[in-house]
């Protein structure tokens, strides 16, 4: 089985993260960049995936010269290699170019599964594997929880908010997966050591057959117009408990759908 | 960035035992700690991650790393708490590493794979209750039955790591084997004659495992004696030159921690109107224990480099493991006094550390030993 995990680097979601003010994009020079913490449920479930039914598993990342690091950490926990698409023109891409260029690169690997996180921690915008899916013409199983397979059929858990549904499709396929479906390994020294010497291909938009209008600022569909900074914390709604407090309480948590 | 005498792939090392420590022993030690219990699902976990293979080849399941390796994580682990980090120092440096120095091959393949995996654990038995610095002056009788082909082993031994969980499979003891003559033996847990006695009552390390051992007419085979028969002694001197590089890192990890603690307390609590962290003789008393950190660190890592290329490091480890241990139970004192009251009660880490750091200058060679060790060194005998 040839599995495919795609793997991002974002600034780390535990340190403050900003906006550029010029271009309204994410700071990513400041910030300590480290892998998209679903993603790393993702490599986890593809190693799974090779430990039960063999085959090999490829990183593929398109992101800037840095990104490297978090493919050699990516690497460390047990993938044989990794694809990394690096071009400056990439600069300021949407989601809608990044899986183009996505799409192209899963076209010259050609592998059965495509793993991926269900959303990264920087844009959150859970569209990616969609995007790709359609793009690739073949299924996406989003949201997994829990993913087996059994001869060329994937079947996963999606989660939901009230419970899960079980989908499934044939390979090839586009898995995305939650934080739910298992628990990433540390990497061994030993795989920190063999990281080094595992085979990382670079790829520009040229070899993919991609032009650069069609990604960066250019091919851009979407941007941010303006941000701002959160407004700082509201003072709250006080109940005063003069015989009904306990009803007020159960009143606001149904309103506000936490029960 | 650069991180003093190590490669980037030790820092990565470091930044993943980090990573474990905060993640998955800080949230759940103290409970094993208050109950005394030996955390056997952290363990499992540290064996998962391959801790225990780090300074072992391949061949044998290890991680081809170096003692340096081994260091690194130490310090990590005892950053967060010294109970794992002493299980995992005393099952390499003690317990598995004498059969990866002296063994047979067979010896070799018998009993490593499965304690470099750290599914089990080995102890190693020196002290006794008459002999601790002076190891050399051991009771613990091995007699030969030619006719049998078994050693028998008669005495006891105190205070012994990792000697009784329920996944310890052996323990090396050092024993008399004539007169004058000390060698080394391999006990497999659970031979008749040898007894594990209930675990003590620890002042600190409280959820690792400590045991008195008793032999009595315990009968093994006389294969089971590991390196040269007499040279039981010379083995373990050198095992424990190594040893106490490891240990200074570990009390390097302890000392750390407590500046971890003491800057996020000082932070957080106030008094008479301000963070305590801003008052200047807390400050001080924290960049204090900084810099002691940082030099005991200095300290470990020179000793560790000379091991690991092959250069004399008999007195820079002894220098290590003195000033380390020293600074730790500096750190430790402070880090309880800048948390007031709550430095005094268990459930707070630093409680845990000032309970954990005392044995530091003890274990593995008291304060003084090491002091007889740097003075022999510079000629004096
Ligand atoms: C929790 C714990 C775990 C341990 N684990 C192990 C283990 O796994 N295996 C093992 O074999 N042992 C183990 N030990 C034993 C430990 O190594 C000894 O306790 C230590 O070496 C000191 O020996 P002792 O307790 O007999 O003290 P002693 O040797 O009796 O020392 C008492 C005091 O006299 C001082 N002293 C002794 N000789 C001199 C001298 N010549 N000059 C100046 N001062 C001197 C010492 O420094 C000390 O201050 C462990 C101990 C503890 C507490």
């Amino acid at each position: 089985m040839k599995i495919v995990v795609l793997v991002k680097q974002v600034p780390d979601s535990g340190a403050e993260r900003n906006l550029r003010p010029d271009d309204n994009t994410v700071d990513r020079s400041s910030a300590n960049n480290v892998i998209n913490e679903m993603d790393e449920y993702a490599i986890e479930e593809a190693l799974r995936l090779q430990e039960a039914h063999g085959g090999e598993v490829t990183i593929l990342t398109m992101g800037p010269e840095r990104a490297s690091e978090s493919i050699r950490k990516a690497l460390s926990m047990g993938p044989d290699g990794a694809v990394h698409v690096l071009d400056n023109a990439l600069s300021g891409t949407d989601a809608l170019g990044t899986s183009r260029v996505l799409a192209a690169a899963l076209q010259r690997i050609n592998p059965d599964v495509v793993l991926c996180g269900a959303e990264s921690t920087d844009a959150g915008g859970q569209v990616l594997p969609h995007m790709l899916a359609e793009r690739l013409g073949i299924a996406a199983l989003t949201g997994a929880r829990k993913l087996t397979v059994e001869g060329s059929q994937l079947t996963i858990e999606r989660q939901t908010e009230e419970g899960y549904e079980v989908v499934t499709a044939a390979t090839p396929a586009v898995v995305s997966v939650w934080d739910t479906i298992n628990e990433p390994r540390y990497p061994s020294f030993k795989g920190i050591m063999a990281a080094k010497k595992k085979p990382v291909e670079t790829l520009s938009l040229a070899d993919l057959g991609v032009s650069a209008e069609q990604v960066g600022w250019t091919g851009a569909l979407t941007g941010v117009a303006s941000h701002s900074k959160r407004p700082p914390r509201s003072a709250g709604q006080k109940v005063a408990d003069s015989g009904e407090g306990g009803v007020q309480l159960v009143e606001f948590l149904t309103n506000e759908k936490f029960v | 960035m650069t991180d003093f005498g190590l490669s980037k792939e030790h820092s990565e090392l470091r930044e993943t035992v980090r990573r474990f420590a905060v993640d998955r022993v800080a949230p759940v030690i103290a409970d094993f700690y208050d109950r005394h219990e030996f955390p056997y699902q952290l363990v499992k976990q540290m064996g998962a991650m391959g801790l225990f293979g780090l300074p072992f080849p391949s061949e044998l399941g290890g991680m081809d790393g170096d003692y340096l390796a081994l260091c690194v994580a130490l310090e990590e682990l005892a950053r967060v708490d010294s109970s794992v980090a002493i299980t995992l120092e005393a099952a390499i440096s003690l317990g598995a590493m004498p059969i990866f120095r002296f063994g047979t091959d067979e010896q070799r393949k018998r009993w490593l794979p499965s304690l470099i995996a750290g599914e089990n654990l080995a102890a190693f038995g020196l002290t006794e209750a008459t002999s601790g610095s002076d190891a050399g002056r051991i009771r613990t009788t091995a007699r030969m039955d030619e006719s049998a082909g078994e050693w028998v082993i008669n005495g006891g031994k105190v205070f012994i790591t990792n000697s009784g969980t329920s996944i310890t499979s052996l323990v090396t003891v050092t024993a008399l084997t004539g007169p004058d003559e000390i060698s080394a033996i391999i006990v497999p847990s659970g031979t008749p004659g040898f007894t594990v006695a209930p675990g003590y009552s620890k002042v600190g390390w409280c959820a690792s495992d400590t045991h008195e051992l008793t032999f009595d007419n315990c009968r093994v085979p006389a294969e089971n004696l590991l390196g040269e028969r007499g040279r039981g002694f010379a083995q373990f001197l050198s095992i424990l030159d190594e040893g106490r590089i490891a240990i200074a890192a570990l009390a390097t990890g302890l000392a750390q921690g407590c500046v971890d603690e003491s800057v996020r307390y000082a932070q957080q609590r106030e008094a008479f109107g301000a963070p305590i962290g801003s008052y200047q003789s807390i400050q001080f008393m924290i960049a204090d224990m900084e810099s002691r950190a940082h030099t005991a660190r200095l300290a470990w890592r020179d000793a560790a480099a000379r091991l690991v290329a092959g250069e004399e490091f008999k007195r820079q480890a002894a220098i290590a493991k003195l000033h380390a241990s020293t600074v730790a139970v500096d750190n430790a004192r402070d880090a309880t006094q800048i948390h007031g009251g709550y430095g005094f009660m268990n459930e707070y880490p630093v409680a845990r550390m000032w309970r954990d750091s005392k044995i530091l200058e003890i274990g593995e060679g008291t304060s003084e030993i090491q002091r007889l060790i740097i003075a022999r060194d510079l000629g004096m005998k």
